[in-house]
């Protein structure tokens, strides 16, 4: 019996959660929607902000590490965008945007590292 | 074969589905927005103590058709004027390679005379006989005068690789830094040489289906192919201590199908605009374009 209450518990705690998780992935959805609409009108500090708020919501959505990735590019922040282009890819290993954002940031960022034969 | 004709109802049907996908796909939006961006480089020494930069000359080889040493130095000093801070000293080019054979001509001399003192006190009677001895001696000096070979024609790279000592000899660049007031000082090598090369290479070729269409394949065929290798190393010296501070090297080639007869200038130009970007952003921060997608 006493299991069987347990067993009751831990189904209503998993269902009170459900909206929350849904909820939270929907307010990481949101700041990134919202990280794209200023990111293409040049604010790109606005965008970090946000897109740094979607992924503290939701660690695992891709989508948000790649975006983030590539405003650190563009703001020269080269290490922060290695790592965040490597996370995406961790969680998304098969899609090809993201890879080819990091190919071509690669590209750009050996060129920054090259070796120096001094 | 001929389908059944709809009818009314169904192609009502079908339309309101159309409508009902396409109104799904806008509320909802692309999931895929293309970007330009631009990334700013740092550059990779800090030339924050020059105010000036000095475009000294290269030693430079490899083709007869161009002097790389002057077409170096020209386009280089260009490009420095409209996108770096540093201001251009306008000098004459300095001949590099016959400053290096000089230098070497000099120090063979020293050395084959300090080759000779030794002979000589080798070969007093109480000496013993064996590696010490005269003909010991001998051959490193010989050695010594082979290791300062130093081709009056450039070639190859191996021609080139004796040179290099130049860039080492400090008292040198620090002479041409104090006649010029201390500059950030850029020199270094370019090979600029023929290539050519033969092997299986894939192209496009058009051809004609069944059906009177034109399509594009792609073909595997044996060609014969020429064109330009470039080998330039750039070296930049404090002209305050000569000492150098950094060096790159880089490679880029361009190969064209036999029949075609590219000049060599226009080659030469093609592969440099390719590392003029790299160059510069050696010493200066650059901006590069580019575009990304972001995802929703």
């Amino acid at each position: 019996m006493k299991r069987f209450a347990g067993v009751v518990a831990a189904g209503v705690a998993l269902l009170a959660a459900a909206p929350s998780l849904a909820d939270a992935k929907g307010d990481a959805k949101s700041q990134v929607e919202f990280g794209i609409n200023v990111a293409q009108r040049g604010l790109w500090r606005e965008a970090i902000y946000r897109w740094e708020k979607a992924v503290e919501i939701d660690p695992k959505y891709a989508a948000a590490y790649n975006d983030l990735a590539i405003a650190y590019e563009h703001e020269g922040q080269l290490d922060k965008a290695r790592k965040a282009y490597e996370k995406a890819i961790e969680l998304s290993p098969n899609n090809e945007p993201i890879r080819q954002n990091y190919e071509l940031f690669k590209e750009i960022n050996d060129r920054t590292t090259a070796v120096k034969d001094k | 074969m001929i389908g059944r004709p709809l009818s009314k109802t169904s192609r009502l049907a079908l339309a309101a589905g159309a409508a009902l996908v396409a109104a799904i796909a806008l509320a909802c939006g692309p999931d895929t927005y293309e970007i330009p961006i631009e990334t700013p480089i740092q550059p990779k020494m800090d030339v924050s103590a020059f105010q000036r930069v000095l475009v000294a000359g290269f030693v430079a080889g490899g083709n007869e058709d161009i002097d790389a040493n002057q077409e170096t130095v020209r386009l280089l000093r260009s490009q420095l004027r409209t996108k770096s801070s540093l201001r251009v000293i306008d000098a004459d080019i300095l001949p590099l390679v016959e400053v290096a054979q000089d230098q070497n001509a000099g120090s063979a001399a020293t050395d084959d005379a300090a080759a000779r003192d030794r002979a000589a006190s080798a070969a007093k009677p109480a000496a013993p006989a064996g590696a010490g001895g005269p003909a010991g001696s001998g051959a490193a000096a010989d050695r010594a005068a082979q290791g300062l070979t130093l081709a009056k024609s450039i070639k190859d790279e191996k021609d080139l690789e004796p040179y290099e000592r130049l860039f080492a000899n400090t008292a040198y660049w620090k002479r041409i830094g104090e006649e010029f007031q201390n500059p950030l000082i850029v020199t270094g090598t370019v090979l600029f040489a023929n290539r050519s090369t033969s092997g299986i290479v894939q192209r496009d070729q058009e051809v004609m289906d069944p059906y009177g269409r034109r399509r594009v394949v792609p073909v595997r065929t044996y060609m014969e192919r020429k064109g330009f290798l470039l080998r330039p190393k750039f070296v930049f010296i404090d002209g305050r201590t000569g000492a150098t501070m950094y060096s790159e090297s880089y490679r880029e080639e361009v190969l064209y199908n036999a029949q075609q007869n590219t000049p060599a200038l226009s080659s030469y130009f093609e592969l440099m605009d390719r590392l003029v970007p790299n160059f510069l952003s050696a010493l200066s921060s650059q901006k590069i374009k580019g575009t990304r997608v972001l995802l929703k």
